[in-house]
């Protein structure tokens, strides 16, 4: 039974990362249509700044450390927003309706980005120190549940609940929504698509920020972090059915839960090749992913 | 007052309409009448902005606006309802009302503006929290007639907005029209196909045939069957 509990909360704890770096391109890809390689480097940016935050913290503020990862948050996500909308700008924005193009032209852009961080911090990885009042776990039943792995189930949470409200009850998502639905109707009711694929973009690239901090949490970080998770997030918002966040988050538990389970019983390798032997085959059952955008529509 | 001089337009390389004119006065209701396929929709989607005209003009208020973004335009005081109605399936009836108002850039008085369209249309009301996508064809026009008028515009351009609607609907809508042009002042540039229905609410008219106009005049000194001929496919 406690087995059992275990790899139930390891599944669940999987599937909580998976969702936070899917979360981002769940916006940049699903809802706005554009295959971002650089996604995964978007990660890596938050999670060296939040390393940067901590050596801050270390060398100016050294009694407040524990705290440092509150303001390490915020910073994740704005920087990466930025370098997002800067991404979007004078890039992505003349890629629109070109896949090819944009997935060779933002490829590059990861390269250039993991180079960066190559000359910034060096080649090998670095450790964040986890703020101490994450050490340790609560016991439960004989079970050990770590603070960390608890945190980042709230944190995306946490993240979950606020871009719902973002989308469904702010005047901003609602405009966001509407583009992603008719762009023409849209800006014939006054809104400026222009600005909402930038900002839709923003906040997409904000995520994967916030994704890479939460990710610091778990194991050192280096300047190709991104590219271990770039393919996992987008199997997340293809399984879970592009255009639909609902769809994202049971692709990331789906595939969590199922991969914990399988290599229980199996091994690591033998997990990966049945994760994508059933995601293969449930795409060609349906195409469209989990969940299917159904409507009536009329004209 | 909307002002369309000598405007040619179409897309790609296929011309569809050519050297059109047109005037629409505020507080009056013009029809554009004509078969199916002769451009009145194109028409419509160079007022808005949707396509871009290869030559001509558009003017309304005295500024030319021909090279204006659809938003830009709606945020000047142009409302459009799509053929085809094109509301958000997936939002809820309230959602696609208060979209309405991306059209005013400053702030307004929301609920008011929202108790009049509900006289208007009473049944929005009742259905507020459904989807869009859920209501009838009818309901789905009403919806989209009344998202266009939350944004206040001065000018209203219908694209054959009585198309495959139930009779009693069609009465409601044609009131509407009559309503905002006579007491708001609207301009109105309504698109039909149907003759009667067109005479039954507009002032002016303007028949297209081939892209060109073939025929106007005032609706009141008009007999109807010397321009049947232009409409009887």
């Amino acid at each position: 039974m406690s087995i059992l509990i275990t790899q139930f909360f390891n599944g669940l704890s999987l599937g909580s990362v998976m969702l936070l770096i899917a979360l981002g391109l769940a916006i940049t890809f699903g809802l706005m249509g554009v295959i971002n390689m650089a996604h995964g480097e978007l990660i890596m940016v938050g999670a060296y700044m939040t390393y940067v935050i901590q050596q801050m913290f270390a060398k100016y503020l050294p009694s407040s450390i524990d705290y440092y990862y509150f303001l390490a948050i915020p910073v994740a996500f704005f920087v990466s927003a930025f370098i997002g909308w800067g991404l979007e700008k004078w890039l992505i924005q003349y890629l629109y309706h070109r896949p090819l193009d944009s997935l060779l032209a933002t490829w590059g852009v990861s390269l250039i980005l993991q180079q960066i961080a190559r000359s910034i911090f060096g080649a090998p990885n670095v450790a964040v120190l986890p703020p101490s009042w994450l050490e340790g776990g609560v016991n439960f039943a004989g079970i050990v549940f770590p603070y960390k792995r608890l945190f980042i189930l709230l944190f995306v949470l946490v993240c979950m609940l606020i871009l719902y409200f973002y989308l469904n009850k702010t005047p901003a998502g609602r405009r966001m929504r509407a583009v992603t639905l008719n762009r023409d109707m849209a800006s014939c009711l006054g809104i400026s698509s222009r600005k909402v694929d930038a900002y839709a973009f923003a906040i997409g690239s904000g995520f994967a920020g916030l994704a890479g901090c939460a990710l610091t949490l778990l194991g050192p970080i280096g300047p190709t972090i991104g590219t271990y998770y770039i393919v996992d997030a987008f199997m997340v918002v293809i399984l879970g059915g592009v255009g639909k966040l609902i769809g994202t988050i049971f692709g990331a538990f789906g595939i969590g839960l199922v991969s914990t389970l399988t290599e229980y019983s199996t091994s690591t390798t033998m997990a990966k090749v049945v994760i994508f032997a059933m995601i293969i085959a449930f795409l060609q059952w349906k195409p469209s992913g989990l969940v299917s955008v159904k409507t009536r529509s009329l004209d | 007052m909307l002002s369309i001089k000598n405007l040619t337009a179409g897309y790609e390389q296929s011309v569809v309409l050519e050297n059109v004119s047109l005037k629409v006065l505020k507080g009056s209701v013009t029809a554009v009448l004509g078969r199916n396929g002769v451009g009145k929709t194109t028409l419509m989607k160079n007022v808005i902005g949707l396509v871009k005209p290869i030559d001509g003009a558009i003017e309304w208020e005295n500024e030319d606006i021909t090279l204006l973004s659809p938003e830009k335009r709606v945020q000047k005081g142009i409302g459009y309802v799509p053929q085809g109605r094109e509301i958000f399936p997936t939002m809820t009836v309230e959602e696609n009302l208060l979209l309405g108002f991306e059209a005013i850039p400053r702030k307004v008085n929301q609920s008011k503006i929202l108790e009049e369209i509900y006289d208007l249309f009473p049944v929005l009301k009742e259905m507020l929290h459904r989807k869009g996508g859920d209501l009838s064809g009818g309901q789905q026009q009403q919806l989209a007639i009344a998202r266009a008028l939350v944004g206040q515009p001065q000018l209203l351009l219908l694209d054959e907005p009585m198309e495959g609607i139930q009779p009693s609907i069609v009465q409601l809508i044609r009131e509407v029209i009559l309503q905002i042009a006579k007491e708001k002042r609207v301009g109105v540039l309504l698109v039909e196909h149907n003759l009667d229905l067109a005479f039954s609410c507009a002032d002016y008219f303007y028949i297209l045939d081939r892209g060109t106009v073939v025929a106007q005049g005032d609706v009141a000194e008009t007999n109807k069957h010397e321009i049947q001929p232009y409409l009887t496919v």
